[in-house]
């Protein structure tokens, strides 16, 4: 199976590698997938107390090609969104970007509740009610 | 000499051919298309001489006698003809089969059928270096047992099954002992005499040779052992194979063998040193492990794994430049690591985290050291792009967490 230009730039050249402060009030972290599936990823965000915005994502991913291209993907969307806007990302938007075969949705639809859980850690770490996601299914 | 790429280290999966063998075969498409089974004139016996020349080479790469030489379609043929000829053959002494986890899908699914058809299968667990236990074995065998089904190479890790002693136990117990040997056979001295084998199953475009053309190894002596034939027609290659047989592809695999034979020795060696270097290279890395026995295995397989790094995801790092296989399986619908890695009792991270090494008559050392840096620079920076390596590294427990399976 050949991955698409896209896909192979995001590997090559991740976007946002790396750790944020997950202790600070203003970084939100979601750990989400499972080492025995093969693929995990970590996505964290840190949002502008002021401004609302999200200034910086950062990610690291254990996970084929496609699942380090999402999530590098998301990382880059998410910049500049406010955190409701960031909540609006659908996977089908990174299979749609990224080109995913069908076998490799899963690794969108695991950025997408990436994304979910690191705004559910930072809602709850300031006080506001953690959001239920409707569950896709993977 | 400059490094010509993509590097082919997939030998396990098929071999290239050599041009030895392509040269030998070339007249049998052309001028000498006779069919084999022709009596009647020159073109059939040119072709029947080929094929007995052919069967010849064959049967002396592993100590058989000609006549012991069933020529198939290849190994998974050859695997399929080998238990249900058997089971059908022998319906009258018994039902059940011994075979082991670790077996090639040609194996096990051939065996999943004969349960389908009311056959008792007994699958053997491997220990954690892949080898089998041979008292298990010894426990497993009834009086209904008709055949013992152990591969002699695996292929996926190399390892080496101890066929001697199986056959000893076999033989004790009056029970056939067939192997699938497609990964043994012409990489390492297989004697079917010595070893005591009754049946054994083998491939010529695992050894240089063509794709499409394999053998069934079927004792004529010792005992005298029959397979009912899965296919009717024409009463071809003793009535246990029917087909017009593929003259050009047999010539080929003749060729193949008798190579295998002359260069074998020199091969093993010159092989199984490249695959040591690169081995003990990559072990360099932290977290890395090598799966199966490293002692009783194939001189060209090397099976590791890199923990906190996905498989599928290393092998992008440089799937341009070298081909090799991943025991991760991501891209397959089932999303499930090779089976053979968790018999060995591999976690499914560690299995996910695998790549496997087929070194070949035409790999270099030069091929080598470009894939010692390859592997070795991507392991690194995929490392620093997992979150379990950074837990690992703040000596976080990865168990511990509760991950949220999907």
């Amino acid at each position: 199976m050949a991955y698409s230009d896209k896909v192979i730039d995001h590997y090559s050249n991740p976007k946002n590698v790396g750790t944020l402060d997950k202790s600070k009030t203003s970084v939100g972290t979601g750990l989400v997938g499972a080492p025995e599936c093969g693929d995990v990823m970590r996505l964290q965000i840190e949002v502008d107390q002021e401004s609302g915005l999200i200034k910086d994502a950062k990610f690291k991913t254990f996970g084929c090609g496609s699942a380090i291209a999402s999530s590098s993907l998301a990382t880059e969307w998410l910049k500049g969104k406010t955190v409701d806007q960031a909540l609006e990302i659908d996977n089908m938007d990174i299979v749609e970007e990224l080109n995913l075969p069908p076998v490799k949705i899963h690794c969108s639809v695991l950025a997408e509740d990436a994304i979910k859980a690191a705004i559910n850690d930072y809602r709850v770490k300031n006080g506001l009610p953690e959001l239920v996601a409707e569950k896709k299914g993977h | 000499m400059e490094l010509k790429l993509p590097i082919y280290l997939d030998n396990n999966a098929t071999t290239p051919m050599d041009p030895r063998v392509l040269e030998a075969m070339l007249p049998y498409f052309t001028e000498n298309f006779g069919n084999a089974a022709s009596r009647n004139h020159s073109f059939g016996w040119v072709a029947e001489e080929a094929v007995d020349y052919a069967r010849e080479q064959v049967a002396k790469l592993i100590n058989a006698d000609p006549k012991e030489i069933i020529f198939t379609s290849g190994a998974t043929e050859a695997d399929n003809l080998a238990i249900k000829g058997v089971y059908e053959m022998y319906a009258t002494k018994g039902n059940h089969i011994i075979t082991c986890t670790t077996e090639h899908k040609a194996v096990l699914d051939t065996c999943k059928h004969i349960e389908k058809t009311g056959g008792q299968v007994t699958y053997l667990a491997v220990q954690a270096d892949g080898l089998i236990d041979l008292h298990e074995l010894e426990k497993a065998i009834t009086p209904k047992t008709v055949l013992i089904s152990i591969m002699y190479g695996n292929n996926e890790t190399g390892v080496i099954q101890p066929i001697r002693e199986i056959s000893k136990i076999a033989r004790k117990h009056g029970v056939l002992l067939f192997t699938d040997a497609t990964q043994a056979v012409g990489k390492i001295p297989v004697d079917v005499n010595a070893d005591g084998i009754d049946l054994m199953a083998f491939s010529a475009h695992k050894m240089y040779g063509p794709k499409g053309v394999g053998a069934l190894y079927v004792r004529r002596k010792n005992p005298r052992v029959k397979v009912t034939s899965q296919m009717d027609g024409g009463g071809h290659e003793r009535g246990m194979r029917s087909g017009t047989l593929n003259v050009p592809a047999i010539v080929g695999f003749g060729k193949a063998c008798e190579i295998c034979m002359n260069e074998m020795a020199t091969e093993s060696v010159r092989l199984s040193a490249m695959r040591d270097r690169l081995e003990n290279a990559l072990l360099e890395l932290e977290e890395t492990y090598v799966n199966g026995n490293r002692e009783h295995r194939l001189p060209h397989v090397a099976n590791i794994s890199f923990k906190y790094v996905e498989g599928e995801g290393l092998m992008m790092g440089f799937n341009k430049n070298i081909a090799l296989s991943s025991g991760s399986a991501c891209t397959s619908a089932s999303l499930e690591p090779s089976y053979v890695l968790k018999a060995l009792g591999l976690g499914d991270d560690l299995a996910h985290s695998s790549l496997r090494f087929g070194l070949g008559r035409f790999t270099t050392d030069e091929q080598i050291d470009f894939t010692i840096n390859a592997v070795k620079s991507t392991v690194l920076k995929l490392r620093e792009m997992s979150p379990l390596w950074e837990m690992f590294k703040e000596g976080v427990d990865i168990n511990a967490i509760e991950w949220a399976h999907h």
